[in-house]
């Protein structure tokens, strides 16, 4: 096939285009056209993205209700993400997130795909694609359809009633203490699929001999896991760490479906505070110093996490 | 590799139950959907063969889910061809040409693949306001554009790095301009990284819920996901008509993902392996 390209690109090639090629020079020489091929793309980019990232940078820095005049306020907004109880609370409910999202599903996720992968089982594609599942429906519907499991008539209540768990059962989401724990339970289910596909893919390169000789020295399932299993998938692990922090940090539309932040500041996370203070409480300047601590953070999460696999992969 | 029997049976069992667990918040809506209608009285029985498919198009039409998914189609649409194709062209030049300066543009496009958007849309909003775009679609459209492209040139950069140098070289020294080269030599052995990149922007972009809550007041101009989470605050009767909006919102990126999940998988799992 790719012959019948190039003799289609000789065919249809015409002989000015051939000497104004000639005169560029040998392939992989500097070319100043490679700039026309990025304009367009970079353009966008830098308008809808660069560009905005800049401006929260310079809105931070002032007090602005969105309307008004803004007034110059240094870096009172970043000493407010500091010392603001409902921002701390909203970072703090980050990490517990965090270990719902990213912590939880590995956990589980490790444990799934050593079985998996200890027995090749019929039906593992199908599985796959079950798992998966969760990663392509909108988390708007998501969230609908886990405000249903977690209403007081829902079915995890029922599923508690069932096994005798009555004093557990409880409205989910409108509970002080639980509703946080509920909706980052709901990033475990989300996450789950990702980080054992991810995981499955990783333990189907590792070769063969290395089980045969963890047996032929005596090891069980256990420590064949620990001496084979998990350093061989150490990069799948930082890769699904780093999706699934970030996925944690970034949480806005599970909040805002499903609990608006409430009961009370209870699931108010860093997201959820850049939209109030922008669009609800007109505390722009404050709402875009979250936002770029926040991204802060997440850039120093991406990077670190692929440093650290990178090291100690070499 | 040999395993007991029991061993085999434990899991079977495992592979269910975690089957079940990941299926059932999906199945919950599609069965209340489908489900006699609880703000109507719900008397069990009825419909075709106990099932209600009338409240899907109750739901299109007086939850005007009809209309939310006109508006998603456009604006998906819009955002993964320009993206697609501006991606094509960017991922050309940083995989096959050497030029001053090309790392250090490379690695600014990097960042755009991990900005969030909380960290834009505030000053996006603002900015988009003082020049009356706000409530348009192209507010909507090109903030999704430019977050596509940062993904979308990293992808197509790492396929056109990987493909086939000689290819390029041959075709020219044969004489086939730049352009050429791109259209008719690479891009048609680039099909399947191409429709890899399209069904995850098609996917992030149907899905995009914070962008369009910003930037569009209009209902004419609300996505699915944006109708959705609407009708979810103001209709409060009952749950059939909100779970049969939720399946129309789904079941498009649903059914793609059941004929194309490799594509899927691949894409979401190699494209945040950076290299």
């Amino acid at each position: 096939m790719s012959t019948q390209q190039v003799a289609r690109a000789r065919r249809t090639s015409t002989s000015p285009a051939r000497a104004r090629t000639r005169s560029a020079g040998p392939p992989g020489e500097p070319r100043r056209i490679a700039y026309l091929y990025l304009l367009p793309a970079f353009l966008v980019y830098a308008a809808f993205l660069l560009y905005p990232l800049g401006r929260a940078v310079q809105i931070s820095l002032y007090d602005w209700d969105g309307n008004t005049l803004a007034t110059w306020a240094g870096l009172d907004n970043y000493a407010e993400v500091v010392t603001d109880p409902a921002l701390r609370a909203a970072f703090g409910h980050a990490l517990v997130l965090v270990f719902f999202y990213a912590v939880l599903p590995l956990v589980v996720g490790l444990g799934l795909a050593s079985i998996l992968n200890r027995a090749r089982v019929r039906g593992l594609p199908f599985f796959r694609t079950v798992i998966f599942l969760p990663q392509v429906v909108a988390m708007v519907v998501i969230g609908v359809a886990w405000r249903r499991l977690y209403a007081p008539d829902g079915s995890v209540n029922d599923l508690l009633r069932a096994v005798g768990l009555d004093s557990l059962a409880r409205g989910w989401l409108g509970d002080y203490t639980a509703a946080l724990p509920a909706v980052g339970f709901i990033g475990t289910w989300f996450e789950i699929g990702l980080v054992t596909v991810l995981l499955l893919a990783g333990m189907g390169r590792i070769p063969g001999e290395l089980y045969e000789a963890a047996r032929l020295d005596g090891a069980g399932p256990v420590r064949e896991f620990f001496a084979v299993t998990l350093p061989s998938v150490r990069g799948e692990i930082a890769v699904a760490l780093t999706l699934t922090v970030i996925a944690a940090l970034r949480t806005f539309d599970l909040v805002y479906i499903t609990t608006r932040g409430g009961p009370g500041q209870s699931t108010s996370v860093p997201s959820f505070e850049v939209y109030n203070r922008a669009f609800q409480q007109g505390r722009v300047g404050s709402a875009a110093a979250v936002a770029v601590v926040l991204t802060l953070i997440i850039f120093v999460i991406s990077f670190g996490i692929t440093r650290v696999a990178e090291r100690e992969g070499a | 590799m040999r395993v007991s029997r029991g061993e085999r049976l434990a899991n079977y069992a495992i592979l269910i139950a975690f089957a079940v667990f990941a299926l059932y918040p999906v199945l919950t809506i599609v069965v209340a959907a489908l489900g006699p209608d609880d703000a109507a009285g719900g008397q069990v029985g009825g419909g075709v063969l106990g099932l209600h498919p009338e409240n899907f198009a109750k739901a299109w039409q007086d939850g005007h889910f009809g209309s939310y998914l006109r508006t998603s189609v456009v604006v998906s649409a819009t955002v993964v061809v320009i993206s697609v194709t501006l991606s094509i062209l960017s991922g050309f030049a940083f995989g096959t040409m050497r030029f001053p300066g090309s790392t250090v543009l490379f690695y600014v496009f990097l960042l755009g693949i991990m900005m969030p958007s909380e960290a834009v849309v505030v000053p996006l909003y603002f900015d988009l306001r003082t020049l009356g775009l706000t409530d348009t679609l192209w507010a909507v459209v090109l903030p999704q554009v430019a977050q596509s492209v940062a993904f979308g040139t990293f992808w197509m950069r790492a396929y056109f790095r990987t493909s086939s140098r000689s290819l390029v070289e041959a075709a020219r020294l044969d004489g086939a301009s730049t352009r050429r080269i791109l259209w008719s030599v690479l891009v048609p052995l680039a099909r399947p990284a191409i429709v890899t990149l399209t069904v995850l922007v098609f996917m992030w972009t149907w899905n995009e819920f914070l962008i369009p809550l910003v930037m569009v007041i209009s209902e004419s101009l609300r996505t699915a996901p944006l109708g959705l989470a609407f009708f979810q605050g103001q209709y409060t009767q009952g749950f059939t008509l909100l779970a049969a909006g939720a399946c129309i919102v789904a079941t498009p990126v649903v059914l793609l993902y059941l004929f194309l999940q490799r594509h899927f998988i691949a894409g979401m799992l190699e494209g945040a392996v950076r290299e």
